[in-house]
């Protein structure tokens, strides 16, 4: 039996069962990655030694007769490079964080832990989730697993190619304009971005607070949901998170959507949109009808001003974030200096990527006085108006369905030099961000070059269970297919 | 020369009394080693979150209340952006679209002259850490200690005229807040700091001149100073038929004089925008409700208590209410002894003069109510006579020692053995005829030596009366 073909909920049960130690399946994770990962480049860091101390710490809790509410005790899992991991390092993928170790971790790993997850690593990503290829990145790109002249999508690269490599049980992954969602359908696996609020910000190192959420990347649904619920909750030390007291999520684990409303905005399947993407898109539509939901077109124009207001506010707000790194506390410096503002400027100068750099200036620009009226205030207006444009949509509709990304995996290099071209390829993904809602995205077919098509499900807000239930009715119709591992070897 | 006007509005930085900080939960604790007060949440470490202490906004809604604001009830934070070492985030968690109060004011006095000086704003804010110049290595270090302790800065309105003014404004504004319990208002370790904007017009002139902000006074005395200076200066230059230039001047208490730190032409762009990372503040009527009715007396209405219920001089209700320190220590001693005549005259008395003499502000005060009660007690029950109380006194306020202890164990009681007082009078009669006969031929002056040197043979620790009352009898 190969271990790490299995998926997270099977290989706890044979834990569980005693048919496979958790130091047994750390070791084969860890083997696999070695072999394998060179091709993909999923991993910034791979903590060997950690995770199999840490292996043997949850087996011996489990042959103690602990951690038997903890569906995912003893599976292997990694976690994009933006989340802190204590005393190990936390790059983003960035040459200014290269070596920064984080003293504490973050309330996600806090809750990973308590639940019996095994980290073996920190995940490859677009430099500070500036991206949507994970061609950022300052350790080289991140290659897709089932075809590695083409991009895994971004930024959340590392995340989703590592579980469609096999190279990780599942992964947590973060989403501020699509980066769990673009990348999991690129890499034909299932991303789940939680309502903006269920889990914890604190220790994500922060691109666009107001938009930023964490969320799980699995091969199914179901393992998806498993580790939605470990990492979903108040958080105290996050003052945006919301108490909802209901973060049973596997109870929506149900094949049935008799009677669910779903809508589809009829500007995500117009001009823009692939036609092979669409095709498979409408078949997921009618698979949906045919299983008893009720399926109808509708128009939901403000969504066309997504793209702009997303990029003024994200960049704004990262600029403002992005600040702290100077070269003063921690981090990459400089050697050669002449001064304070000497410091500051080469530091920064040489620290960060190219796109890292485009986004801090548009941000810096759109805030500075003179322009916020005209920029940053309208972005907000436009916001305010795309939550408005959902929540109408919601009076009328359980779900809404569309595409996740217009197109299947680019090819590497192909999106780069036009950075306006990535930014219109968010077009499905930002809306939602902006408007705070739930959405999974998970493969629906596969285009004529052989690259996996993502299926997005929105929610209303904190109506995780309501996309559940159709992405997991859906999923019930169809195999999960693993990538060949030889195209374009 | 022209005639000409001051104009005067001030920003004043006070630091909340708040146990821990703004956003964290490490102490406000004044001094420690360097760094040591410090958390990743209030250094600013990647992915740290900020979650507000609640007590900050009843501080400020309790200040805002207390000077007559509008409180805001949904208001929010701001982030101002710049890049400086002792601000480890990059930006400084601020309010500048919705701050906490607005539009109030405070009554002032001056030289018999009342006038409100109005408060455009207070708004909450995060302080930042503190840089030291280490010139042995010639290098600057930071210290993140008072990183994230909580401030709220308030604006008041170009309303004063006068250093004497500003003066009373601050006076008055800071025994409001220390009444309030809202900061203790050291200015001395910079819980009370204050930047003045100043400018000159001729008399009646309808438009304010071009105003130029001061900072880095660190006493009431170098404000006084530094405003005097100012408005020389500008004088100066529009007498010359010159311009005063728009900046920020930093005031050099030593050389008595202002130097230019930055032109506005300088001024940053703060990139303000609203804190995400923080949701608005809602602020219900009941909350507001709730932080009115826990509002401590005030400085007015204690002086009028004072008066009224203890009976004690106008006068010294102005000064013992003229600190909150020493309020607290009168009304907690009267507490105990119920004396508050006595008390009053402690502290007006010996407490003013010691406090004079050690040049300290009666803030530092460490002695406790309980030990100055016991004195009291002491001299009431005529255990020890007034000369001794007042060396014990000093002790009391020197090292808080108890004066019931102290007394005992230094032998300090008065001696009411009766039987030994008179022996030893009959010694004092017949060691000095002289005194006696001068006394008996009607030289009242000659029982004063006579008691004193009882006083002596007895160590001090007689009581007069009751000498006096012997030295007749035998006499």
């Amino acid at each position: 039996m190969d271990i790490t073909t299995l998926t997270a909920l099977e290989l706890s049960a044979k834990i569980k069962d005693g048919e496979i130690s958790v130091v047994e399946a750390t070791k084969a994770q860890i083997e696999r990655i070695k072999k394998e990962d060179q091709k993909y480049n999923c991993y910034v860091t791979v903590l060997e030694e950690e995770a199999l101390a840490r292996a043997q710490q949850v087996q011996a809790l489990i042959d103690a007769g602990e951690l038997k509410d903890s569906p995912l005790a003893g599976v292997p899992m990694a976690i994009k490079d933006n989340m802190c991991t204590k005393g190990a390092l936390t790059t983003c993928s960035s040459k200014i964080l290269g070596n920064f170790k984080p003293p504490y971790n973050a309330t996600v790993v806090e809750k990973l832990e308590a639940a019996g997850a095994i980290i073996i690593g920190k995940l490859n990503m677009d430099e500070f989730a500036m991206g949507s290829t994970t061609e950022t990145s300052f350790y080289g790109p991140t290659k897709n697993p089932w075809n590695v002249e083409h991009v895994p999508g971004g930024s959340s690269g590392g995340a989703a190619a590592a579980v469609a490599a096999e190279e990780a049980f599942y992964t947590l992954g973060s989403d501020t304009g699509g980066s769990i969602r673009q990348p999991s359908s690129f890499c034909g696996v299932t991303g789940i971005k939680p309502t903006y609020g269920t889990v914890s910000r604190y220790g994500l190192i922060a691109y666009a607070s107001s938009l930023d959420q964490i969320g799980p990347i699995a091969r199914n649904v179901s393992d998806c949901v498993a580790a939605l619920e470990v990492i979903s909750g108040y958080d105290k030390k996050d003052s945006t998170s919301v108490d909802t007291g209901e973060y049973k999520y596997t109870d929506a684990l149900v094949d049935d959507v008799k009677g669910m409303k779903i809508g589809i905005p009829r500007g995500y399947i117009g001009k823009g949109l692939d036609e092979e993407v669409k095709n498979s898109i409408l078949k997921a539509a009618k698979v949906l009808e045919e299983k008893g939901a009720i399926v109808e077109e509708f128009d939901m124009d403000i969504v066309d001003y997504a793209i702009p207001a997303y990029y003024v506010i994200a960049s704004a707000e990262a600029s403002s974030n992005l600040s702290r790194f100077d070269g003063v506390k921690y981090g990459y410096r400089t050697e050669d200096f002449n001064g304070l503002q000497d410091v500051y400027k080469k530091t920064r100068s040489e620290g960060f990527g190219m796109e890292v750099k485009r986004r801090m200036m548009i941000g810096a620009f759109v805030l500075s006085s003179g322009y916020y009226d005209a920029y940053y205030n309208k972005a907000l207006k436009v916001k305010a108006l795309i939550k408005e444009g959902f929540d109408k949509a919601f009076s009328k509709y359980d779900v809404i369905l569309g595409p996740t990304a217009p197109s299947t995996a680019l090819k590497i290099g192909e999106n780069l030099s036009d950075p306006l071209k990535m930014y219109l390829g968010d077009i499905y993904t930002v809306s939602v961000n902006l408007a705070g809602l739930p959405a999974i995205s998970l493969p629906c077919g596969m285009d004529s070059k052989g690259l996996p098509i993502g299926l997005q499900l929105i929610g209303k807000h904190f109506g995780e269970k309501d996309i559940i239930r159709a992405a997991y009715s859906f999923e019930q119709t169809r195999e999960y297919v693993r990538p060949t591992f030889t195209k374009g070897e | 020369m022209k005639n000409y006007e001051t104009v005067i509005g001030l920003e004043v930085h006070v630091e909340l009394a708040t146990k821990s900080k703004i956003f964290c939960g490490c102490t406000t604790e004044f001094g420690g080693a360097p760094n040591t007060h410090v958390c990743p949440v209030c250094t600013g470490m990647p992915g740290t979150l900020p979650v507000l202490n609640k007590k900050v906004v009843e501080y400020a809604i309790a200040a805002g209340l207390a000077t007559g604001c509008t409180i805001t009830q949904k208001c929010k934070f701001d982030r101002k952006n710049y890049f400086y070492p002792d601000l480890p985030k990059a930006y400084q968690v601020s309010q500048l679209y919705l701050p906490i109060c607005r539009d109030g004011g405070i009554e002032i006095e001056v030289d018999g002259v009342k006038k409100v000086i109005g408060i455009h704003e207070i708004h909450m804010e995060e302080d930042a850490g503190k840089l030291v110049h280490d010139p042995w290595d010639d290098c600057t270090l930071v210290d993140y200690n008072r990183c994230g302790v909580p401030l709220v800065e308030i604006v008041s309105d170009p309303d004063m005229r006068s250093a004497d003014e500003v003066i009373a404004y601050l006076e008055k504004l800071k025994l409001i807040l220390q009444y309030l319990g809202v900061s203790d208002c050291k200015m001395q370790e910079g819980s009370l700091r204050a930047d003045i904007n100043l400018s000159i017009r001729e008399v009646g002139a309808p438009e304010f001149g071009t105003r130029t902000e001061m900072k880095n006074m660190n006493s009431f005395k170098a404000i006084a100073r530094a405003i005097e200076g100012e408005r020389k200066r500008q004088i100066e230059l529009l007498e010359y038929g010159k311009k005063v230039v728009q900046e920020t001047r930093r005031w050099d208490d030593n050389k008595d004089t202002s130097f230019a730190m930055r032109s506005k032409e300088d001024a940053q762009d703060y990139r303000y925008f609203p804190e995400p990372d923080l949701v608005p503040i809602e602020i219900g009527d009941d909350w507001l409700e709730e932080i009115k009715n826990r509002e401590p007396e005030l400085r007015d209405a204690k002086m009028l208590r004072y008066e009224t219920e203890y009976d004690i001089p106008e006068y010294d209700a102005v000064i013992i209410t003229g600190s909150k320190k020493l309020a607290d220590i009168f009304e907690a001693t009267v507490a105990i002894c119920n004396k508050p005549k006595e008390v009053s005259n402690w502290l007006m008395v010996e407490t003013m003069r010691l406090l004079k003499e050690h040049e300290m502000e009666p803030e530092e005060i460490k002695f406790a109510p309980e030990n100055l009660a016991k004195l009291i007690g002491l001299v009431d029950t005529k255990a020890i006579n007034r000369t001794v109380a007042k060396e014990v006194f000093e002790k009391v306020f020197a090292e808080n020692i108890d004066p019931e202890q102290y007394v005992e164990a230094n032998g300090l009681k008065t001696v009411n053995d009766e039987g030994a007082l008179r022996t030893t009078i009959e010694g004092i009669i017949a060691a000095n005829p002289q005194s006696v006969e001068d006394y008996h031929n009607g030289k009242e002056k000659a029982i004063g030596f006579l008691v004193g040197q009882t006083m002596k043979a007895m160590k001090g620790k007689a009581d007069p009366g009751m000498i006096n009352q012997i030295l007749k009898e035998l006499l």
